[in-house]
């Protein structure tokens, strides 16, 4: 039954399941707790899972490991039964290796899940062309890279109550690390583009949108200039659109798409688009409600489900300064455990952090507070445990 | 402030037309207009310099009446020739823009170019990609200034974007590899990055600019974007009064919607110079008030409004001449012509902030010929 489930869903986010047969009895349990999490007197324990889920975590660089310490922290207060297999795996601290690129696939071949900071590229080139995250992710083949831009309330920025999903195709297109000299001083980058995996892509958006009932599905592109690469993206997406007509297909050039985004953001629900272009637009729509520190985000392949910030940096200027803003993180790490079936829990620490920044009194430096990363975390175990009155 | 001045005196005083022609020469160094090029040959006719005017398609020519009316209110000493450009094909098949066109900008080197329609599946490039082509226009430059008046999310924004105009993922150059599967070509040569990378120094410099930003992606693009990094690097080595810094796209993307105050000017490659350009111009309110001009080869240098021709509203009398005309203050400047410039601008500056006579793009009920009539009697207010 299981692998009829996830063979209806191929492509879609639900394959979990696979694998974890043995916990899959909790989320039985666990549901019905969380509906009823309202009407709980505010003493009632939480939902306690017999089976402990085992999670891969990369901390990454510059303060990946910072945002750990936090996610472990509230994890801890909140009694969330998961436990962190960690894997350090960094290029500028010299601890990248193909060993240890195997130790972490290994341990996600059993896990399925993972959280993970950004591992930072050095800028010099010094003959490998793909750095260690670009390989993990396509060893992973984690091809889509969602990020859903919400609004925090309680936090006002220039464009409130924002509510897009960006959806990025991240395995192929200028990313292919393919490129060459062909005579001194000219260089040639491949950009590629290939059918099957813009097909794959535009049909994960279309499912997406299904699920979370969205309305439209916009498609990014550059087909003007580049008529073949993008021409074929845009191609597929058509192509996909016709099997979904619930839902409304429209394109739009990548340089107009900015100019939008900034002026009336409000037009866009899902946005699909090939590599670069995700980069460019996963961190601008990230700006528009925050900045990097609170909004984020989760790549899937078929098979697996990373869980990281939305747009990713290492912010290697705040290590050790304690002024990072652990939330977006953290509602990562919330996402991560719906995505385990752990609705409790997951609501429990998304709840909590969005509580502390509404009620707007501890808030970190990127957001105009005074708060330092452990005063955020702090304020967060606190308010793990309220429940509102009714 | 005082050579400037003088100059303009003898521009408007037929009798001294030697001195004043070394004198232009001088004060656009200044501006760095003609950077290492030989003293100009133009045509001087009573401190008149001709200027090649390309009215362009849709509301093309009614802008560009807009702005020749109020260059005459002003008494700006711009002669204009005007000049169509449509794609005719030469010998050997290939396209080109019309000769009279090119004799003209050849001989005129400064252009002011209006919108052009591309027409779809029409068998020629773009008439904008000819012209790019026709005249080696390597460099884009849009100044990027918040207008008091019309509001925005963002207010203080002033900053330059420059992009790299003949390469990168541009290049044109694409194929199939098998069926399904597509390769394009981003093409990086170190001559084109040094002399945009010069350029932007260049220009920072002459525009009182405090610093210049690379814009990149050489984490992931390591050797094409490596190499146009480097030669911005190199660059910024001669150039040590301006600051320089080096910034990843996708960082700059995050910072310019939080806080688009802490940059200055940017340099970047074709495509993230795309993407950015229009950005900053979202940024303070589109490409209907966003003034941009291209920079060639051998002095030549053509400033355009890079909004569409709006078919819909040409001949209507609604069209927004903003763009156009701030593209024409541009080109003043480059010219070394601070004084009109500043005047011209100053008067439409001050008709948007006042908000009685307004576009409808621009949130008012005016006319096009309103609008400028607006601005040129503040121009002639002036005097």
């Amino acid at each position: 039954m299981v692998v009829k489930m996830a063979a209806a869903l191929r492509g879609s986010l639900v394959t979990l399941f696979k694998g974890l047969g043995g916990p899959r009895w909790q989320q039985l349990a666990s549901r019905p707790l969380s509906v009823s999490a309202g009407l709980c007197s505010p003493e009632s324990p939480p939902a306690r899972a017999d089976a402990i889920f085992k999670v891969t975590m990369l901390p990454g660089d510059g303060v990946g490991p910072e945002l750990m310490t936090a996610v472990k922290d509230v994890f801890k207060a909140g009694d969330v039964p998961v436990e962190f297999e960690e894997f350090h795996l960094s290029e500028v601290q010299n601890m990248a290796s193909e060993d240890k690129l195997e130790q972490v696939l290994t341990s996600m071949k059993t896990n399925k899940v993972a959280i993970k900071g950004k591992i930072h590229t050095p800028m010099e080139f010094k003959g490998e062309l793909a750095s260690y995250e670009m390989r993990l992710r396509r060893k992973l083949d984690l091809f889509a890279n969602v990020v859903h831009v919400n609004s925090l309330p309680g936090y006002n920025t220039r464009h409130n109550n924002l509510d897009l999903v960006i959806i990025r195709e991240q395995t192929e297109g200028e990313y292919s690390s393919l490129e060459h000299e062909s005579v001194t001083g000219v260089i040639e980058c491949l950009k590629i583009i290939t059918r099957e995996k813009s097909r794959r892509i535009a049909k994960f958006a279309f499912d997406y949108a299904t699920k979370k009932g969205r309305s439209k599905v916009t498609a990014v592109h550059k087909a003007n200039i580049m008529k073949l690469g993008d021409g074929l993206f845009l191609q597929s997406c058509a192509e996909v659109a016709q099997l979904y007509p619930k839902i409304k297909y429209e394109n739009i050039i990548i340089d107009n798409c900015c100019m939008q985004l900034v002026q009336n953001p409000y037009q866009f629900d899902v946005l699909v688009m090939p590599n670069l272009y995700g980069n460019i637009i996963d961190n601008l729509a990230a700006g528009l409600v925050g900045g990097a520190g609170v909004v984020p985000g989760e790549s899937y392949s078929a098979e697996y489900a990373v869980f990281e910030t939305g747009a990713r940096h290492p912010f290697a200027q705040a290590v050790g300064r304690n002024i990072a803003n652990p939330t977006a993180m953290l509602l990562s790490a919330a996402n991560m455990l719906r995505h385990l079936n752990l609705e409790y829990h997951s609501h429990m620490v998304s709840d909590a952090v969005k509580r502390v920044i509404k009620q707007g009194k501890v808030r970190t430096r990127d957001l105009g507070g005074y708060c330092t990363t452990g005063d955020f975390v702090h304020a967060v175990v606190e308010n793990l445990r309220h429940r509102p009155v009714h | 402030m005082l050579i400037t001045l003088l100059v303009e005196f003898d521009l408007l005083n037929p009798g001294s037309q030697s001195k004043e022609t070394s004198k232009t020469c001088r004060v656009s160094r200044v501006v760095g207009a003609f950077k290492n090029e030989a003293p100009q040959s133009r045509t001087f006719v009573r401190g008149m310099q001709t200027v090649t005017l390309i009215p362009g398609d849709g509301i093309g020519p009614e802008i560009s009446s807009a702005v020749m009316k109020i260059f005459e209110a002003a008494k700006a000493p711009i002669q204009w020739e005007e000049r169509n450009v449509t794609a005719i094909k030469g010998p050997g098949g290939r396209w080109m823009i019309p000769p009279d066109a090119k004799e003209s900008m050849d001989r005129n080197k400064i252009g002011l170019k209006g919108p052009l329609k591309t027409p779809i599946a029409a068998g020629h490039p773009s008439m904008n990609l000819l012209l790019r082509k026709t005249f080696d226009l390597y460099a884009n430059v849009r100044p990027c200034v918040s207008i008091e008046g019309y509001k925005t999310p963002y207010t203080d924004v002033n900053l330059v974007t420059i992009r790299e105009n003949t390469e990168g993922e541009y290049s044109g150059i694409e194929h199939v590899i098998v069926d399904g599967v597509v390769q394009s070509i981003k093409l990086i040569t170190e001559q084109a990055s040094q002399r945009i990378a010069e350029y932007a120094f260049e220009y920072a410099r002459n525009n009182q600019r405090a610093s210049v930003t690379a814009v990149h992606k050489a984490n992931i693009m390591r050797m094409s974007d490596g190499l146009f990094l480097r030669k911005c690097r190199e660059a910024a080595e001669k150039h040590r009064d301006v600051k320089f810094t080096e910034m990843y796209l996708d960082t700059v993307c995050l910072n310019m919607v939080q806080d688009p105050t802490q940059f200055d000017v940017l340099v970047m490659p074709n495509l993230y110079g795309d993407i950015l350009s229009d950005l900053c111009a979202g940024l303070i309110g589109g490409l209907g008030v966003t003034p941009s001009g291209n920079i060639g080869a051998n002095g030549v240098a053509i400033f355009e409004s890079v909004h569409g021709t709006a078919p819909d509203i040409a001949g209507k009398d609604m069209a927004n001449p903003t763009a156009l005309l701030l593209s024409a203050v541009m080109m003043l400047r480059h010219m070394g012509l601070h004084n009109y410039a500043k005047n011209i601008e100053k008067a439409c500056f001050d008709t948007i902030r006042d908000k009685k006579v307004l576009t409808k793009d621009l949130g008012g009920e005016s006319k096009c010929s309103d609008f400028t009539e607006a601005i040129c009697q503040r121009v002639r207010d002036m005097d």
